[in-house]
């Protein structure tokens, strides 16, 4: 008994892990539905090449539900990234222009993050309604400036940033998969290992407690949110260099698929608990789900159906897996192997060493 | 600046004022904690205890007034938590003093991690120290709790033995308890007691709040009464040599507060 409890505090205590299971045998039943697209690697290229963007929008949106705030906006900087990064390279005759469009478009994901921030820290203005107000902003700002048109960035393929960040590591591995990796380790040492992580879940857990103990809970959020801001931008700049197009509505369908990825990662809605580990692979199965349950030959009617079947199961998977439901799981066993041993043995069979502790 | 007639004190405030837009919350405080002195703070509920407990630690910024700390003046323009740990001021909250979902040895150096230049926490080292505090300054023994448990599994007499025990391994010169015994059996407010007990043989000064009179009494050497944001009694324990003295003269208090309304 007391082997089984430590085995359930080991796997307990890896990040993440029942996640990761649920993609696991997600991919497992994928495999049986659909043999002739899950055993071949196209289709998980085809994954590593679309998810990257919602996973990084997902990675910044867990710090701000861990801070127990929400961002509503990141789609429309998906957006607004991709229209300054496009419009650079098409209007600047520079070898540069891509670089200088990419630091531009992080400083503009930045700066309407700032904008969020100040909303919301410093003038009061709860999160959800500010960055619902900034969402229909910066799509707005976007569509204005594009003239509502999308542009065509053909010419950046086998330019060096296009290798960088939407090429093929050894032909196979498409980099924005790496990309989105390498920030989700570190932002995952920033979460969990860094002053400014350990300030975000504290704020998230009780502002109050945070702002007494000596944390700037208002600059905090306000870095929170510019983070955020640059993370998005970051995504919309794969995107747009992924898709080689920059088109005004993208990241539209970004907004729930990225909460999604986020909730059933483990994160919780009420703040003060994030987990990185959880957002990455929660993105991908949020990410694949449709392209499966298609390859499946499910009627497309079905999808969304599944989807939510999926979702809602491993929130409950969550919940149940929480501490005090193993232990009370845990008690029950105890309570069977007791009653049988007792009717067994008798009721001399060591009672008191069942009942300790 | 210094202060030379308050340098034996480990706190004074002068003439402290505090707003809230235009709700005085407190006028004219002048008060001076000596330095190995428990005051006990009295006062109904909204007479301005945890507002004087706030601005003390940085925590607001009075609207008027003067704080000195061991003699120095201090500098409200900068004055923050951070500056009122360096001086020696840790404070104990009832309910605010710990996040509730997070690991014993998060708690224990949140807002003063130990960190490398850049920023990233020493959690090696956080654990080992929360650990011998949990051992030898709280003495957590064999409880199945452990630096890693999380707040929330913990009883309130525990959390509150948490807090006392990060505010005496910091040093403090002075810790400020603003009701830490709300909702603690009488076992665990015991231990709190004896807590401050501690504070008064480790020759530090305490400023101790709560509307239980019997523990307040039993643990302070001066007793200073707030009342709607005034201070209107400073009495030592021979003013009020027993618990009933102290209950009388608040119990008079009140009644020629009503005489005078009426
Ligand atoms: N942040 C704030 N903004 C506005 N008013 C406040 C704020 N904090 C306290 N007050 C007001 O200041 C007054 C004093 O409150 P305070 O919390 O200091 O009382 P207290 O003596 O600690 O009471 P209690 O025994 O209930 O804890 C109250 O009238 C309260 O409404
Ligand atoms: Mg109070």
């Amino acid at each position: 008994m007391r082997q089984l409890r430590s085995v359930l505090a080991f796997l307990r205590s890896i990040e993440g892990l029942p996640i990761a299971g649920v993609l696991a045998v997600m991919y497992l039943v994928f495999l049986l539905t659909a043999p002739t697209v899950f055993s071949r690697y196209p289709i998980y290229k085809s994954f590593f090449e679309t998810v990257p963007a919602m996973l990084i929008c997902a990675l910044g949106l867990t710090f701000v539900v861990t801070a127990g705030e929400m961002d509503l906006s990141f789609p429309a900087v998906v957006a607004f990234a991709g229209f300054v990064f496009a419009w650079c390279f098409k209007n600047i005759d520079s070898p540069w222009a891509p670089w200088l469009g990419f630091v531009l478009a992080l400083g503009a994901g930045g700066l309407i993050g700032y904008i969020n921030g100040i909303l919301v820290a410093r003038i009061g203005v709860p999160s959800i309604m500010a960055t619902l107000a900034g969402q229909f902003f910066w799509y707005g700002m976007t569509i204005l400036l594009a003239g509502g048109l999308q542009m065509d960035i053909r010419a950046i393929r086998g330019t060096p940033i296009h290798n960088i960040f939407a090429g093929e590591l050894f032909d196979t591995i498409p980099t924005q998969a790496i990309w989105a990796a390498l920030l989700a380790i570190f932002l995952w040492f920033i979460l969990n290992r860094h002053r400014f992580g350990e300030a975000i879940t504290f704020i998230g857990d009780n502002a109050n407690v945070a702002r007494v103990m000596g944390i700037n809970v208002e600059r905090t959020r306000v870095r929170l949110f510019v983070m955020n801001g640059m993370i998005a931008a970051f995504a919309g700049l794969l995107l747009t260099m992924n898709m080689n197009v920059f088109f005004p509505t993208q990241g539209q369908g970004y907004l729930l698929q990225t909460m999604a990825a986020v909730f059933i990662g483990g994160t919780s809605i009420a703040g003060g608990h994030g987990v990185i580990v959880g957002s990455f692979f929660g993105a991908y199965i949020i990410g694949s789900l449709e392209a499966g349950v298609v390859a499946s030959r499910i009627s497309g009617y079905w999808v969304q159906l599944v989807q939510g079947m999926v979702m809602a199961a491993v929130v409950v998977l969550n919940i149940v897996i929480e501490e005090r439901s193993i232990a009370k799981l845990s008690s029950r066993i105890r309570h069977w192997t007791v009653s049988s041993r007792n009717s067994h043995a008798g009721p001399g069979a060591e009672p008191g060493e069942v009942f300790s502790k | 600046m210094v202060d030379s007639p308050a340098a034996q004190y480990a706190l004074r405030m002068v003439n402290i004022e505090k707003y809230f837009g235009l709700v005085c919350a407190l006028r004219n405080i002048n008060m001076e904690v000596g330095k190995n002195e428990i005051i006990g703070l009295i006062g109904d509920n909204g007479a301005g205890k945890s507002t004087m407990v706030k601005i003390l630690t940085g925590v607001f910024r009075p609207t008027s007034g003067e704080l000195y700390i061991a003699g120095r003046r201090v500098d409200f323009r900068t004055y923050d938590v951070q500056h009122a740990h360096k001086y020696g001021i840790e404070t104990v909250y009832q309910d605010k003093s710990l996040g509730e979902k997070q690991a014993l040895w998060r708690n224990f150096f949140i807002g003063r991690q130990i960190t490398n230049r850049f920023g990233f926490i020493d959690v090696r080292r956080e654990k080992e120290i929360a650990n011998e505090i949990m051992v030898n300054t709280i003495g957590f023994r064999g409880r199945g709790i452990t630096v890693d448990s999380k707040v929330n599994k913990l009883s309130g007499g525990e959390r509150q033995g948490v807090a006392i025990g990060r505010a005496m391994h910091f040093e403090a010169e002075l810790i400020i308890l603003d009701e830490p015994t709300v909702a603690l059996s009488l076992k665990e407010v015991n231990k709190v007691i004896n807590f401050v007990h501690g504070i008064k043989a480790g020759g530090k000064a305490c400023i101790y709040i709560s509307h239980s009179i019997g523990d307040v009494y039993e643990v302070s050497d001066r007793f200073v009464v707030l009342d709607r944001g005034e201070i209107v009694g400073n009495l030592t324990k021979k003013d009020v040599p027993t618990v009933k003295d102290l209950d009388d003269y608040l119990l008079e208090y009140s009644h020629g507060l009503k005489d005078k309304v009426d």
